[in-house]
């Protein structure tokens, strides 16, 4: 192949990296109202008295709304295909408040210091209630986080408000019970995953106004601009005619930006006031008032006989929603559909769940979306009963894990398609030297060294409903334009697409240009999310493209006189193969433009029946302080199936950023309350990602796999990537403490606290 | 109040706000490559040069820069372009937010330091926060950048 496999450059990468004005600040007019949020200080409370008019009297002040002005139809902002698991729970501005943060009303004015003022004038009485801050408390609890009538689920997910769940259900297969009694050997644990945050480096930020024929214009840094658009229908109730979104750059997503987190209350403000507006959420709102990973406590039981066949898995997930549902009923599906899989051993298995609303902030979507809690929990399981079996953690996955052609009965029945989890298992552990450091060495001054290892698994689309979609058209120049609404974040999906349509069309990656993603001139893409760009629109691109080259054919032939199958087609020219004569593909572009009926323009939507994983394993070295329990990563080795590679440089960074967040999430991430609800880490100087000198090493490569499937074989790369690091490293501390951590973060002093009890 | 700033080479004489801070200065004048990611002075997004050496416009009044010369990406765009083409070699720009920070600092970096170990990259680039790309392929084209300049640029830049 001459296109899909390569390095190529990212087709914006001159652009971002010399700080061109390419993001939604930097292209926004000037004269914009500035829109900020009054927000709850209460986890709990009804608005009893609400008094805005010294607000309105501030100079520069265009408008200040409340719960009285806005239309009283739920909706959700989860970005998700209509009709959304997520329930309909939200209003733009509600009377009832239900996490510190909540917006109680939005003021609009000519610049921030006037709406900074205003902000302040506005008099709020409070009736506080109540909270329900602990999720073990919400289920059933008398206070109800959604008491109102006007709450309902669109699809049967198991919800009901009246006992404050956003979800519920159970699937299984054979008795586990019975095969977990019959077992040798069992591991009963809980793990805990807390509401971490994608931390993407721009904000969440909307910009809107009317257009000439008073249309709302929306330009949003978001992964989901149809979504938006129905969201923003639902929210104002006005039809989509009347709306149009598009995404400029984005400042990366990580799926924070898979929820319409900010988009509604400059639409509200643009839609009343006909003036553009823009909102830019604070770093302090986006810690605290988003769309982070849902917390999860997921209980496993394992059994295993002696000679380590693992027999029976049993996994329950408690997951925490907070004050509304977005992506609620989905993510939780994941921490069992994604992580019991991975063993193709099971003779039985269950997974049973609750999602409970609670008076904490919204989650949301964020890479690995339920997955990653699920495989912490499931392959730290996994790690203790090699301890308790004493066996080795690789030699135990080698003789359990799910291997190519395997049906896998917890993945909704599908079959393992494409699967080298085997090669990735193995070389992961070469590479990380598993043989001669596992499980650990004590240097004799303190300081111990130790290896822990995992294995991972995501899909790649949400099988029977995502669409992806390609517009292709020739120019008369013999150059393309590729419409696309995915949304490249950042991840280069412009680019990769282009790739392929490169492949179909035999021609260089620079001459297709790529355009989108915008409601009013893209084919419909559900959006860029649940790791379905490069296998849905990929897919999309390839038929699209296929089909333009036909009809190419088609009027060349016409052109030279004959029929197309006697056409020689090398992406630069049409030949008769009969009698010589050519016609350049410019030349085809300019005929394709006079007397000419047969459009050489494509539009293709693809959805597909399954969802192949990618597999990977990870492993970590790290070097443990036993005097004050920090833990350095020396080393992280990752081999990953994401199936073929398109490009091979940017398939390795996103497994490298998605490992360093990992391993943020593992030892440094944390969220903690006060009493009240407040959330403590509210920015980066309480909340801390990796910088460079806290990662170690990072090392990926790729096993070769071939995805049926998949457009020239691919899967997906985007989410996989950050599931192994944190079980991997509570695996390493673990061997060398002979603790183990089950809630993260593990912080140094609770390692250090640990080995004092010991 | 009334500052004097040479912002890229331009003098500019202004009535400012006295709280108004150096971001919001500078992105006045459509330097868009300065970006806020934290308000807190801990993510590098803001970072430019104040009499050439690099600082943190989010936590600087731009009343400190009165008298004063003041550099960002777009006043350095050819020295920052010939490094900046070895980030893209390696797809590590990603989502490119952050990336006029690094670069702004890596510039400061390589100016005061010719031969950096990756030791001396990591630590200097520390304050630079990048969520996307694990910056292992930044490390990369930093060290491909500075193989380049010891065989005075006679490497083929792709």
């Amino acid at each position: 192949m001459r296109s899909v496999g390569q390095p190529v450059r990212k087709k914006d990468a001159e652009a971002l990296l010399t700080g061109q004005p390419v993001y939604m600040d930097d292209l926004a007019s000037r004269d914009c109202l500035i829109v900020k949020l009054l927000r709850s200080p209460y986890a709990n409370a009804s608005v009893a008295e609400i008094d805005t008019k010294a607000a309105q009297m501030v100079d520069g002040i265009e408008a200040v709304y409340t719960w009285k002005d806005v239309p009283e139809q739920r909706f959700t902002l989860a970005g998700q295909t209509y009709p959304e698991p997520s329930p309909y729970d939200r209003l733009i501005l509600d009377r009832h408040v239900r996490y510190v943060g909540d917006p109680v009303a939005i003021v609009a004015g000519e610049d921030e210091a006037c709406v900074d003022r205003a902000l302040k004038k506005i008099r709020v009485e409070y009736e506080v209630l109540p909270s329900i801050l602990d999720f073990h408390d919400a289920k059933d609890s008398p206070v109800l986080v959604h008491p109102e009538k006007s709450w309902r689920a669109l699809c049967p997910v198991g919800a009901d408000n009246r006992r404050n769940l956003c979800a519920s259900g159970e699937s299984h297969e054979g008795d586990v019970e019975a095969v977990l009694s019959d077992c040798d050997v069992t591991v009963e644990e809980t793990y805990h995953v807390k509401a971490v945050q994608q931390t993407m480096m721009e904000t969440f930020r909307t910009v809107c106004y009317k257009d000439v024929y008073g249309r709302l214009n929306v330009m949003s840094s978001t992964q989901i601009v149809y979504h938006v658009r129905r969201i923003l229908s639902n929210a104002l109730g006005i039809p989509k005619s009347q709306i149009r979104v598009f995404k400029p750059r984005i400042g990366g997503g990580f799926g924070a930006k898979q929820t319409a987190v900010c988009e509604v209350y400059p639409a509200f403000v643009t839609w009343k006031t006909g003036k553009p507006s823009k909102i830019i959420f604070t770093r302090e709102e986006t810690q605290t008032a988003s769309s982070p990973r849902h917390e999860m406590e997921v209980s496993v039981k394992i059994g295993a006989d002696h000679d380590g066949r693992i027999r029976a898995m049993d996994v329950y997930t408690l997951s925490n929603t907070g004050a509304y549902g977005e992506h609620g009923p989905t993510t939780v599906g994941l921490s069992g559909h994604k992580s019991i899989p991975l063993y193709g051993s099971l003779e039985a298995h269950r997974f049973s769940y609750d999602v409970v609303y609670t008076n904490r902030m919204s989650a949301g979507a964020y890479r690995g979306y339920g997955a990653t809690q699920g495989i912490f929990a499931v392959e730290t399981a996994v790690n203790e009963l090699a301890g308790k079996l004493k066996m080795d953690p690789v030699e135990l996955r080698l003789k359990n894990m799910v291997r190519e052609g395997q049906k896998m009965p917890a993945y909704f029945g599908e079959t393992a398609t494409s699967c080298a989890l085997d090669q990735c298992l193995a070389r992961t552990a070469r590479m990380i030297g598993w043989k001669e450091k596992y499980p650990y060495r004590d240097l004799g001054n303190g300081k111990i060294r130790s290896v822990g290892i995992a294995m991972g698994m995501q899909g790649s689309c949400i099988s029977g409903v995502d669409v992806g979609s390609a517009t292709i058209k020739l120019n008369e120049d013999g150059t393309y334009l590729l419409s696309i609404a995915a949304s490249d974040m950042g991840t280069g999906c412009d680019t990769i697409l282009a790739q392929m349509g490169a492949e179909c069309l035999e021609c260089p990656v620079d001459n297709i240009a790529v355009s989108g993603a915008d409601t009013d001139t893209s084919p419909y893409d559900s959006g860029s999310y649940a790791s379905s760009t490069t296998y849905v629109t990929g897919t999309a691109v390839q038929h699209a493209c296929e089909k333009l080259r036909e009809r190419i054919l088609e009027l060349a032939a016409k052109m030279l006189e004959c029929r197309a199958g006697d056409l020689d087609f090398d992406g630069r020219r049409a030949k008769n193969l009969q009698n010589g004569r050519e016609a350049s593909l410019a030349e085809i572009g300019v005929r394709s433009m006079c007397n000419n009926a047969n459009a050489l323009q494509v539009t293709e939507s693809y959805s597909s029946p399954v969802s192949p994983p990618p597999f990977m394993a990870g492993a970590a070295e790290i070097e443990l302080d036993t005097e004050t329990g920090h833990v350095e990563i020396l080393d992280y080795a990752a081999v990953v199936d994401c199936g073929t590679v398109v490009n091979p440089n940017l398939a390795r960074v996103q497994t490298e950023g998605g490992i360093v967040q990992g391993i943020g999430m593992a030892l440094h991430e944390n969220i903690q309350y006060n009493q009240s609800g407040k959330l403590l880490n509210n920015s980066l100087m309480q909340y801390k990602i990796p910088t460079r000198l806290d990662m170690g090493k990072v090392r990926v490569e790729f096993a070769g796999s071939y995805e049926p499937t998949g457009p020239f074989g691919a899967k997906s790369i985007g989410e996989i990537v950050i599931n192994t690091p944190a079980p991997a490293i509570v695996h390493a501390i673990a061997n060398a403490t002979g603790l183990w951590f089950r809630t993260l973060p593990v912080t140094s002093e609770e390692i250090a606290m640990g080995m004092l009890e010991k | 109040m009334q500052i004097n700033v040479v912002l890229n080479g331009k003098t500019i004489t202004e009535e400012i706000a006295p709280d108004l801070l150096l971001i919001d200065f500078v992105r006045n004048h459509k330097c868009y490559s300065v970006k806020r990611g934290c308000e807190t002075s801990n993510c590098g997004l803001c970072t430019v040069f104040l009499d050439q050496k690099p600082v943190l416009s989010c936590g600087i009044l731009a009343a400190r820069a009165d008298g004063h010369a003041v550099d960002t990406l777009e006043g350095l765009l050819e020295e920052a372009k010939e490094f900046a083409m070895f980030i893209a070699d390696q797809g590590a720009e990603q989502c490119g937010f952050c990336n006029p920070g690094m670069i702004m600092n890596a510039i400061a970096l390589f100016r005061e330091n010719k031969e950096p170990s990756d030791e001396e990259i990591r630590e200097y680039l520390a304050g630079n926060l990048c969520r996307c790309s694990g910056y292992e392929g930044q490390l990369r084209g930093i060290r491909a950048f500075l193989e380049y300049k010891k065989q005075g640029g006679a490497l083929c830049v792709q």
